[in-house]
């Protein structure tokens, strides 16, 4: 398994923002992590990347605690947060070489020009972050998740605000990173879960409410669509 | 370690945030050493630098805060603190790429001022008649000031998210540490433990250095401060995951 959560708490004070999560994650497969704003998606994302520290439980990234051998750990995710934060007074290759660093990479110059033909970065790649519109600095930080080419793939909302021709293609560009990787997604869009998404996994205030394959939950709820199913679960 | 201290200097370079505050601290230790005449050498007549080097932690005390400010406010602000510290690296070394950072481009502050040290010692009578050690010292108590400086700096940073507040929290521990303990230590309820006091403050050990003596313990002073706020921040970004 290359993730495997187990029995994971995330208190604030009283609230419960992640209540009692385990699951477990293959590779060659995708994971939709679904759920309404505020039902624990994020800060469950947060805690299997290293950081937010959990109330309590354990999660394993490949083998290593994400916990006490959180170095080990981080070394095999590429994660891509919430709104894409970047520095935008730096230019992009610059950028994806200080990533690069961090990871002591070897041969960094031929990766990153691998990474940003992969990610389709190449019109834009000599410009500074903060020139580029939305959808490339999202290409930027799916470059910056994979520059190192992790096992497990850590994708927090990568689709949203993106034009119509630009969702097509990052979704594309998952599809085929989840061939080889584990990959976890959370995303708001149905179709978007039933294109590229096996496994699906929904969450309400913060609990999970399903924990199943695609056609798992669509046979378990009479061939309903996913949007129905999603508001019955979750509403 | 190295991409992260990389990477923040560089970003004081490609922005103006290094040039005006270096500027800034340049000009107005200029205008206060030659021009201004309470404070001016040429006024005063003696052809010595302990004019500057009193003066110089006052501006620290802005110019420093200034320069650390951003270091943790500005990432946690802009959220790029998550992608920070999910690589793998320590949070003890982001803390000290950090540190080191803003510690060296405090040290580019201080160099152009060796201007000041040859032109008076060209102004000396007869020329090069200047105390250099403890010119030497003064500078060396200079940078370890401004270490401790930096470690406070960054401390206040990692408080908060707002930059403004972090200046302002650090500008405050700047004064009080360099010359709150000097103050209190005068209080009468104290005078008893007068001297503990004042030993515990930046001032002392800084008067001890620029007087060109090096005394291990003052050393010992400055590397302790520095470490201990330091471990401080780490211990605070820590608890607040």
């Amino acid at each position: 398994m290359s993730i495997s959560v187990k029995n994971l708490f995330k208190h604030y004070d009283k609230q419960k923002a992640v209540d009692a999560i385990s699951f477990e994650a293959r590779p060659g497969r995708i994971l939709g992590f679904l759920g309404p704003n505020g039902a624990g998606k994020s800060t469950t994302m947060r805690m299997l990347t290293g950081y937010l520290a959990p109330t309590s439980g354990e999660a394993e990234i490949a083998g290593k605690s994400i916990f006490s051998d959180a170095i080990e750990a981080k070394k095999h995710i590429g994660y891509l947060p919430e709104n894409t934060p970047l520095y935008p007074d730096m230019y992009v290759k610059e950028f994806l070489s200080f990533v690069g660093q961090t990871y002591k990479i070897v041969n960094l110059p031929a990766r990153i020009d691998e990474v940003v033909k992969m990610v389709g970065l190449t019109p834009e790649q000599h410009k500074k972050i903060g020139m580029l519109s939305k959808g490339y600095r999202q290409r930027v930080g799916l470059a910056q998740a994979i520059i190192h080419n992790p096992s497990v793939l850590i994708l927090d909302e990568p689709t949203s605000g993106l034009d119509p021709n630009q969702l097509v293609d990052i979704r594309q560009l998952i599809k085929t990173l989840g061939t080889a990787k584990t990959v976890v997604i959370s995303t708001h869009i149905m179709q978007e879960v039933e294109a590229i998404c096996d496994d699906i996994i929904i969450m309400n205030k913060g609990k999970m409410v399903a924990n199943d394959s695609l056609e798992g939950l669509k046979k378990m709820h009479q061939q309903q669509s996913l949007e129905d199913i999603f508001r019955k679960l979750t509403a | 370690m190295y991409a992260v201290f990389k990477r923040e200097l560089f970003s004081f370079l490609s922005s103006m945030v290094a040039y005006i505050t270096i500027g800034i601290f340049l000009l107005v230790s200029g205008l206060l050493l030659w021009f201004f005449p309470d404070t001016s050498i040429l006024d005063y007549g003696y052809a010595e630098l302990d004019g500057f080097f009193s003066l110089v932690p006052y501006l620290f005390m802005f110019l420093i805060p200034a320069i650390t400010m951003r270091a943790f406010a500005e990432e946690r602000k802009e959220g790029t603190f998550e992608l920070l510290i999910t690589r793998p690296i320590h949070i003890w070394q982001i803390v000290v790429a950090k540190y080191l950072a803003s510690l060296v481009l405090v040290l580019f502050a201080l160099i152009p001022t060796l201007i000041y040290y040859y032109s008076i010692s060209k102004l000396g009578f007869p020329e090069g008649n200047i105390d250099s050690g403890s010119v030497i010292g003064s500078y060396i108590g200079l940078f370890l000031l401004g270490a401790a400086f930096t470690s406070m700096g960054i401390f206040s940073s990692a408080l908060t998210k707002n930059q403004v507040i972090a200046f302002v929290i650090s500008a405050a521990l700047c004064a009080f540490a360099f010359l709150g303990f000097d103050y209190s230590s005068q209080l009468a309820a104290f005078q008893s433990i007068g001297n503990i006091i004042r030993n515990l403050g930046i001032n002392q050990h800084y008067t001890s250095i620029s007087r060109g003596v090096l005394d291990t313990r003052d050393l010992i002073y400055f590397i302790t401060f520095s470490v201990l706020f330091l471990l401080i921040t780490k211990l605070m970004i820590g608890v607040k995951r």
